[in-house]
């Protein structure tokens, strides 16, 4: 690949139609093509992981989780174009939660809005007020800024899933691209788990659960996506989450960056790493069963979200993050894991609120 | 809370003594020792957190006590075996050479105090891997370096230490024309910096089994730490090489003629730097090539994870330890009755799990790593009656993208260059095949031979 970008490097015409005048250098490839092009290779190869995976069935209803962000606003665009071009048969609707993040969501939910009228897309909002029976404005001010980020993950993590039960979908789509999962593989390996890094290359999780739910990004580019959005002037929001002081994912996101830029294949080689793990099956994943009070999938008695509520509701924020109280308390251990699985997923969605 | 703590240094707990009139020890480090809880601590200044804690003999202790575990539960060295050092000057490898060295002397002094001497001492050898042929500019240091290195080693008390000092060329074999012009061009045609450094990195393997092969060594030691090996898990993770990764990161790597046995892999390069500086050991490094390639990105980024978090070198070799190892990460069986049964006990404690499903074929001709079913799978597409094809199918993908030239002219020149032996493993692969299979089933087999098929 990279042969025939430097060959590339002195012609005039875009490599591959040689027709027209190349406008970018395509960061997966470093091939100078023309903006046509660079749409069509764009598309065709997400059309070819969705077919090659077999991600959806005709008939199906998919949600695709919208958060108004350039991933998920890119997902929106090209699967209901996908879904006319190639005739899936999908159902698709975008669904959007509102946390209740004052400034933040308003803005963020008007963006999709838009896209709801541009795209043809219908729009359903599930509010964590609806979900929890409290909004993040309400926690912060409870449990201050210090431990939201345990909130962030799990409550963002469930509401997808529980706003989907709630609609009774099919599936779940969300934008997590390639440059998402080579960070979340490299996390994975920084913190010692082997569990979430067997699965974490998966392009289908929670077959098994009540709605599957799958990438159609894991080998698209993030910069890809913003250029993609950038020439097709998509129309999408773009914040950082005003309630995510971490650092620590700073530095494998910085990694990572360095790396594409010294070579490009580095994102696609770390998620072929992922996938070739030799893990033996019988580490793969502990049992899981559902929590006792919400019946949402949960391998302790009740669920980190019920565990986090309980500890709201009953005026004890700290529960659940660090030290073992409460109801899983006996636990010892499990409860520190439900502490670092909660880091482990403020990873990327606390940086962007993107899906 | 500093000031409770047994090591601190901090100038406040340094005046309140004083005030109290307390006796003051000259470089202000209060109480004991916390193993033996008698003797000074040590404070090596350098930042660690444990600085301070132990004194120099528990601290000692305890690094030579990781060692000779590696060395015991994995029966690295047992006493017929004839083991090679490979010395890079540096102070892992420093270390591991004055380790094997105490071994081999405990073990003497057993054996004449042992009545029936029924268990030999094992011998030591010392292998360098000169790299002036591909580092022109390093031959003054080289030359400086290979004295200091003979000196090092005569000086050890005997048993007397072989020194081989191997040229990199020496691949190539005695019946090579020029090797020296063979490995500059093999290198230069390899486009990708960082490709151009690990296939000298293969190349310097080839020549340490090629040494310890010829001379009679059944082990090879090298000295890795765990930091170093930290570095290899995440560039191996960054260029595609996941699968083959559990075969690099065990104690013990038997995928080679002679089997690489890797003690020190469970010390952390701080230790082995203060160990250096406590026992006075010297230690050359020879001026490091300016490295802009991913494994100076990876080395810098660890760097910085380390000083974030001290203890993250550990918990990476801890995740990639995880890994299902390959069925020849131990030592090769052998029904020689001189495995003490104590080791044989331990090597059961020790048991490692292996997946029996999860062998593989083949391996990388310039690697040397597993290859992955997928990366086998794309073999068919080539002609392979087409010898720069049969080398590119042979390869895996890592090495296919960081070292092979792209195109086919230049692909089949390159493979004109490497050394013999990894061609002859291209040409081979297909009866190496029929032996792996054979190794997964043999213990249905009814007869030891190939006849039987
Ligand atoms: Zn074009
Ligand atoms: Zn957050
Ligand atoms: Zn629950
Ligand atoms: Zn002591
Ligand atoms: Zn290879």
């Amino acid at each position: 690949m990279e042969a025939k970008s430097k060959k590339a490097g002195g012609s005039r015409l875009c490599c591959l139609c040689n027709l027209r005048r190349p406008v970018l250098k395509r960061p997966k490839t470093l091939q100078q093509i023309c903006r046509e092009c660079f749409y069509e290779v764009f598309e065709e190869e997400i059309h070819q992981v969705i077919v090659q995976n077999r991600l959806f069935k005709s008939g199906e209803r998919v949600a695709i989780g919208a958060s108004g962000g350039k991933d998920s606003t890119v997902l929106a665009y090209v699967l209901s174009e996908l879904n006319r071009r190639h005739n899936y048969g999908l159902d698709l609707f975008l669904l959007s939660i509102d946390e209740g993040i004052t400034g933040y969501r308003d803005d963020s939910l008007e963006t999709v809005k838009r896209n709801e009228v541009q795209y043809g897309l219908p729009l359903q909002i599930v509010s964590y007020k609806d979900l929890y029976g409290w909004t993040m404005d309400e926690i912060v001010k409870m449990i201050g800024l210090k431990n939201n980020c345990t909130f962030c993950g799990v409550f963002r993590r469930q509401a997808l899933d529980r706003g989907a039960a709630l609609l009774k979908v099919d599936k779940l789509v969300t934008g997590h691209n390639a440059d998402d999962i080579a960070e979340t593989v490299l996390l994975n390996i920084l913190r010692g788990d082997i569990a979430r890094l067997s699965r974490c290359t998966s392009i289908t999780t929670g077959e098994d659960g009540p709605i599957p739910r799958c990438k159609p990004f894991k080998y698209t580019y993030e910069k890809e996506i913003v250029m993609y959005a950038y020439f097709k002037k998509l129309d999408y929001f773009s914040t950082e989450c005003i309630y995510s002081p971490n650092a620590y994912r700073g530095f494998a996101r910085e990694f990572i960056k360095d790396l594409e830029r010294l070579r490009p294949r580095a994102i696609l080689d770390i998620i072929k790493s992922g996938e070739d793990f030799r893990i033996a099956t019988t580490t793969k994943m502990p049992e899981q069963g559902t929590c006792e009070r919400c019946g949402y999938i949960s391998s302790q008695k009740w669920c980190k979200a019920c565990v986090l509520l309980e500890g709201l509701n009953r005026g004890l924020p700290k529960m659940g993050i660090g030290r073992p109280r409460g109801v899983n308390g006996d636990h010892r251990k499990e409860t520190k894991k439900l502490a670092s699985a909660a880091k482990s997923i403020e990873s990327k969605q606390c940086g962007s609120l993107d899906f | 809370m500093a000031c409770n703590s047994s090591g601190c240094e901090s100038g406040g707990c340094y005046d309140r003594e004083k005030e109290n009139g307390s006796k003051i020890v000259e470089d202000a480090v209060v109480g004991v020792c916390v193993k033996c809880k008698c003797n000074e601590p040590k404070t090596f200044g350098d930042g660690g957190s444990d600085d301070g804690k132990f004194c120099a003999e528990c601290f000692r202790n305890n690094v030579f006590g990781k060692f000779r575990l590696a060395v015991t539960s994995h029966a690295m060295i047992t006493p017929s075996d004839n083991v090679l050092v490979a010395f890079s000057g540096g102070s892992s490898s420093r270390v591991a050479l004055q380790f094997v060295h105490e071994l081999q002397i405990k073990a003497l002094k057993n054996y004449e105090a042992s009545r029936d001497r029924s268990l030999p001492v094992f011998g030591v050898g010392v292998a360098f891997v000169d790299e002036t042929a591909a580092f022109p500019a390093l031959s003054m240091e080289t030359i400086d370096a290979i004295d200091w290195i003979r000196s090092t080693v005569s000086n050890f008390s005997p048993p007397a230490k072989d020194l081989h000092v191997v040229p990199i060329e020496s691949v190539f074999g005695s019946d090579s024309l020029d090797p020296r012009d063979r490995l500059v061009k093999l290198l230069d045609s390899v486009p990708d910096d960082t490709g151009k450094e690990d296939l000298l990195l293969h190349l310097k393997m080839l020549s340490l089994q090629k040494v310890a092969f010829e001379n009679g060594y059944n082990r090879l030691v090298v000295g890795s730490c765990t930091s170093r090996i930290a570095s290899h898990v995440l560039t191996a993770t960054v260029k595609g090489r996941g699968y083959s990764l559990s075969a690099d990161i065990q104690h013990v790597d038997a995928r080679w003629n002679v089997p690489i046995v890797l003690p020190l892999r469970d010390c952390v390069r701080q230790e082995i730097t203060r160990l250096c500086l406590l026992d006075g050991l010297k230690t050359v490094e020879l001026a490091c090539r300016s490295q802009s390639g991913i494994n100076d990105l990876v080395s810098s980024f660890v760097a910085l994870l380390q000083e974030e978090n001290p203890s993250r070198e550990c918990t990476i070799v801890r995740t990639a330890a995880k890994l299902t190892p390959f069925y020849f990460n131990k030592i090769p069986e052998t029904d020689d009755s001189n495995v003490p049964m104590a080791t044989q006990r331990r090597l059961k404690r020790f048991n490692l799990k292996y997946d029996g499903s999860m062998t593989t074929e083949a391996f990388c001709p310039i690697c040397n790593g597993p290859k992955n079913r997928s990366d086998s799978s794309e073999l068919d597409t080539f002609d392979e009656s087409q010898e720069s094809d049969a080398l590119y199918a042979a390869c895996c993908s890592s090495c296919r993208f960081q070292i092979l030239p792209e195109d086919g002219s230049s692909l089949e020149q390159f493979g004109s260059f490497l050394p013999d032996h990894m061609i002859s493993q291209v040409k081979h692969q297909k009866v190496h095949s029929q032996n792996d299979l054979r190794e997964k089933i043999k213990d249905c087999l009814l007869l030891d031979d190939e006849e039987a098929v």
